[in-house]
């Protein structure tokens, strides 16, 4: 492959000098700009002296910036990046979450994008029809849902009124697939719906555009059937953009987007950890799942760019912008 | 349509290059000639009822949030954060409860006094959700126009200079990009939630409105400074720029004067969007903790007040929750119908075309 290993050298150089960047944004949020005593706010609120005098030393509050900042570098990744509200280990809590997470965001994002490729393109072949006026309207109520709103409205109604889904809860899929699937159904669809309405809405306006583009004239005009040149021809350049979008969404959902939906529903996930935290303002969880979020949107989008790279040759060639 | 003297069938996209007003073809030209480019946008506008309709719901929605001290003198008589723990109202000649002694509180029925019920502390939903509106309304509009002067000041210098302006700010951008909107917004919440913030002469009290504000428009701002960037750079191109330049005008001049007016219809369908998304983060971070503190009411705190209440109170999280929606909801299809009025070709159309 022509120009790919300069390409992933490039790339990997310029993710590290990201990282290092969003480090620094991170200990500037958390230690630098809020204007009170830095070791009282992390040891929370009912730190007494004896606990601050220790958070001084362990942090280094006392010295320069610059050293303060590599204190905590080095704490958060040799794992004495500990809560001192409840003695545990960031890191380890944070691992524990982890596959709840990923059971969540995959779920919620095959629904997704199943679920808007198909309400998109019924709503471009239809455009100003019934249907159409239809889906946009349902659209704009997704995108005006608050979440934890939406979650807690299933609650009521789907799962406590009804009874058609347990309430809340996380079932490990090693115990019981089925529990797990019919614990997470609701939370799935909860998380999904902003993205249904937003990428439906999208998709459907790609279609539209790519419709009067001069090759779907040519495959009409050479005797395609109306739904070959649907499918094959516009569908499959309209979602381009849309596959673009999702690999960015879908990092930022796992990094930091499914806080509310795993509190409304008791998922013991990231999000659940970092909520609670937020409730009884205890800091050093929020640094850990901050920075590894932001780290893991970045692997990601990272590993997305490179195998665009690898399947489109003009950006790795840099004769297009990337 | 069809009736209309002329139908604003939009050109393809690529009919007309950015910066340039759309010209409706197809129908009488001398209908719209002469016509500046805002009356043309106003006779779009005017077509697109339902746009409209949601426009006036949201001027209806601030007005009886505006009204909150009315009703809480005239009819309510309690202020939005006093307690009625043990008190006792009559409804139809009977002495009830404002919170029964097991906890659950009074419901939303036709008495003067909580109209909308009670919650956990005995404080009148009704008022607590005027005066909850005010505060989510403001929060959303001042946060979006603490954006729109940021993206503007990002996207007019990074477009204008380019070089190593744009690249340092667009980096910047694209760091503040690379964490997700919520986690950004409840890492500053909470840092900034036990003593404020400070910077130089500027000073904001932890439990100020100002500390969400600052937050939530803090974070969106290179959501609308790369599309306004994007916008400059080509507008800079544009010969009007280089006719400018070459009548002297300096840099700051030619930004203001002759940019920034051209920039006016994006900012315009950016801020009204924005003050939507601004509203539903200002609800997330309240509902976590890290927005609006209480005993202040936002509806975002409403919603958190009541989910230990969800079984026995139902009320306490639809009401304040649909408000929210409708609010939202309001201003996104207000939004949409102004890019589809200011600017035809743009990329999400709420009709079809």
């Amino acid at each position: 492959m022509e120009g790919m290993g300069r390409f992933i050298i490039r790339r990997l150089i310029g993710m590290v000098a990201v990282l290092f960047a969003i480090s620094v944004m991170v200990f500037l949020i958390f230690n630098v700009i809020p204007n009170s005593d830095p070791a009282q706010r992390i040891g929370g609120k009912n730190a007494d002296q004896a606990l601050i005098d220790r958070i001084n030393d362990e942090w280094g509050f006392n010295d320069p910036l610059p050293e303060q900042y590599v204190t905590m570098m080095k704490n958060v990744f040799t794992g004495d990046l500990v809560s001192y509200q409840n003695q545990r280990d960031v890191v380890d809590q944070i691992e524990k979450g982890i596959p709840v997470t990923f059971s969540l965001c995959i779920g919620a994002a095959i629904l997704w994008m199943l679920t808007a490729i198909v309400f998109g393109y019924l709503s471009a072949i239809k455009a100003g029809q019934a249907t159409d006026r239809a889906l946009t309207i349902l659209a704009l109520i997704g995108i005006s849902l608050p979440v934890f709103f939406l979650g807690e409205m299933l609650l009521y109604y789907v799962a406590f009124k009804l009874s058609l889904f347990p309430v809340g809860d996380y079932v490990k899929f090693t115990e019981d697939p089925l529990q797990w699937a019919n614990h997470l159904i609701l939370p799935w669809f909860t998380l999904a719906v902003l993205f249904i309405g937003f990428y439906s809405r999208l998709l459907r306006s790609n279609m539209l555009d790519v419709m009067d583009e001069d090759y779907v004239r040519t495959a009409r005009a050479k005797g395609l059937p109306e739904r070959q040149v649907r499918l094959k021809h516009v569908l499959r350049l309209s979602l381009i953009p849309i596959v673009t979008l999702f690999g960015l969404d879908f990092g930022a959902v796992i990094g930091g987007g499914a806080i509310l939906t795993e509190t409304v529903y008791n998922l013991p996930g990231v999000g659940q950890y970092a909520g609670q935290a937020v409730a009884s303002l205890d800091l050093p969880p929020l640094i850990g799942v901050t920075l590894f979020g932001a780290f893991f949107i970045v692997l990601l989008n990272t590993l997305v760019d490179i195998v665009y790279a690898y399947l489109d040759p003009r950006i790795r060639l840099g004769t297009q912008a990337a | 349509m069809a009736t209309e003297p002329w139908t604003p069938r939009m050109p393809p996209a690529e009919a007309a290059p950015a910066g340039e007003p759309p010209m409706p073809i197809g129908g009488d030209v001398e209908a719209i000639e002469g016509k500046s480019p805002w009356y043309l946008a106003y006779l779009r506008l005017r077509r697109n009822k339902i746009a409209l309709a949601f426009g006036a719901l949201f001027i209806v929605i601030v007005l009886f949030c505006l009204a909150a001290p009315l009703w809480s003198r005239l009819v309510a008589d309690t202020g939005p954060n006093q307690n009625h723990l043990t008190d006792q109202i009559e409804i139809g000649g009977k002495k009830t409860f404002v919170v029964e002694p097991n906890g659950i509180p009074i419901g939303p029925g036709l008495h003067s006094k909580f109209l909308l019920g009670a919650d956990d502390n005995g404080r009148d939903v009704m008022v607590r959700l005027m005066y909850g509106g005010r505060t989510s309304i403001y929060i959303g509009v001042m946060a979006a126009i603490i954006t729109t002067i940021f993206a503007v000041a990002v996207g007019l210098l990074a477009g204008y200079y380019r070089g190593w302006v744009d690249g340092v700010l667009s980096r910047t951008m694209d760091l503040i990009w690379a964490f997700p909107v919520l986690l950004l917004g409840i890492a500053l919440g909470t840092a900034l939630s036990v003593g404020g913030l400070k910077i130089g002469p500027l000073e904001v009290p932890a439990d100020s409105l100002w500390i969400p504000i600052l937050i939530i428009g803090f974070v969106y701002v290179p959501y609308m400074a790369r599309p306004i960037r994007g916008e400059v750079l080509s507008l800079r191109e544009k010969e009007f720029v280089e006719a400018a330049v070459a009548q002297g005008k300096g840099p700051i001049r030619i930004m203001f004067t002759e940019l920034l007016p051209n920039l006016v219809s994006t900012i315009i369908v950016f801020f009204t969007l924005n003050i939507a998304n601004n509203m539903l983060l200002e609800s997330a971070l309240s509902f976590l903790g890290a927005g609006v503190k209480p005993p202040n009411a936002s509806w975002g705190t409403m919603i958190a007040d009541g989910e230990d209440r969800l079984v026995t109170a139902p009320f306490l999280t639809i009401i304040p929750g649909l408000m929210i929606v409708l609010t939202v909801l309001a201003l996104n299809v207000f939004g949409d119908g102004l890019r589809d009025a200011l600017n035809p070709k743009a990329k999400l159309r709420m009709e079809a075309n």
